[in-house]
């Protein structure tokens, strides 16, 4: 891929709309981002997409933040980095700033309230577009681990509550019991 | 010096905010209200309400809500940076081994293990979302968010924005967009 100043238009751009885009917590990034860099530009694989995802979620800080250094950083190194943060800290800044200034009036607008209603069901159904896509892929690779790994989270997730850093670090660390210990043993037999 | 303070109480809040999201709230309420008197409970409240109504994570929001009311713009800027700083570091380290061994095979079983969860945690946030979309709620905020009536306007609304995502494979922010569009439409006007 070549570096030129149009692919660092194109990521400071992407990072920017996804960021402006992120309403709702920080995971909402993760789909839009799988959208944009693996199926429209190309630019990452489905796999490390997901990587990338579980290591900034291991990380400090804000998931919207971590992610999008780390895809900077896998597209062009260094300044990928620094370009695709500035785009992703930029649209809170500049949004933030203005409603600071218009508070009350923005608090008190129908049509506002009524727009960000609208389109929180927007961003349902991307996440809802995107975790099709990926649970299908779990479901079709027929890797009975993963598919287990994937329900067994999921309800850690959503039943028990269970934190995100947890389930992380656990799956992180079967996964190296399994993959590395249990099944190489189990081939030597 | 007011800068200085500023750029480490964010610091401290990007550092310490692991998990994202409103595990940082806690922590940002300790900063701004308890150590520093930077904000008053309402002008709190009132961030809570902004965050919510508006893009960006919840660190980013108050950065900038807190910076530009302690020193205006220049605080904006450096809360922000003081914010992104830790992860910053962080994630460059972890990013840097990350792509020097991920091809030991050892590394390849832990992120074997972890992308499966990856998913569900995707999934049980996609979840929270739209549980707070098909239910109505007064206020916009998670804090209040009642479970009475089913909102049937929104679920029409995803159903549609679903199908349309993937039978043409649209611009998701277009799809967003348009949902917004909409329900000025129908919520603003009726």
């Amino acid at each position: 891929m070549e570096k030129n100043i149009k692919f660092y238009w194109t990521l400071f751009l992407s990072a920017f709309s996804l960021s402006a885009f992120t309403i709702g917590g920080g995971y909402v990034i993760v789909p839009l981002m799988r959208k944009r860099f693996v199926e429209e530009l190309k630019w990452i694989d489905e796999e490390e997409m997901l990587n990338l995802v579980a290591i900034s979620q291991s990380a400090p800080g804000p998931i919207a933040v971590n992610a999008s250094i780390m895809v900077g950083y896998r597209l062009a190194g260094l300044s990928g980095a620094l370009i695709s943060t500035v785009g992703t800290a930029l649209p809170p800044l500049i949004i933030i700033t203005l409603i600071a200034k218009f508070y009350t009036a923005f608090k008190e607008n129908r049509i506002i309230s009524a727009l960000l209603l609208g389109m929180r069901a927007g961003v349902a159904a991307v996440i809802i577009d995107v975790i099709i896509k990926m649970a299908k892929d779990i479901i079709k690779s027929k890797n009975t681990v993963s598919i287990a790994i994937m329900i067994v989270t999921f309800i850690s997730a959503v039943i028990f509550d269970i934190d995100a850093a947890l389930i992380i670090i656990l799956s992180g660390a079967f996964g190296a019991f399994y993959y590395n210990y249990y099944k190489k043993a189990g081939e030597q037999l | 010096m007011i800068y200085i303070d500023i750029f480490i109480s964010f610091f401290k809040i990007g550092l310490f905010s692991i998990g994202g999201g409103y595990a940082a709230l806690p922590l940002i309420k300790n900063q701004v209200l308890e150590a520093h008197k930077w904000l008053t409970v309402e002008e709190f409240a009132d961030l809570l309400t902004i965050s919510q109504m508006t893009p960006g994570p919840i660190g980013l929001n108050a950065s900038t809500f807190v910076g530009t009311k302690v020193a205006g713009l220049p605080g904006a800027v450096i809360a922000s940076i003081g914010c992104i700083m830790p992860s910053c570091i962080i994630v460059l380290i972890l990013s840097y081994f990350y792509f020097k061994y991920k091809k030991l095979s050892s590394i390849q079983g832990v992120l074997k293990g972890l992308r499966p969860a990856v998913v569900s945690l995707i999934a049980s946030a996609g979840l929270s979302i739209l549980t707070l979309t098909v239910f109505k709620t007064e206020g916009i905020s998670l804090l209040n968010a009642e479970l009475s009536d089913i909102n049937f306007i929104s679920i029409i609304m995803v159903a549609i924005s679903v199908f349309i995502l993937r039978k043409y494979k649209a611009d998701p922010i277009i799809v967003m967009v348009g949902t917004g569009i909409a329900g000025a439409l129908i919520y603003g006007l009726f």
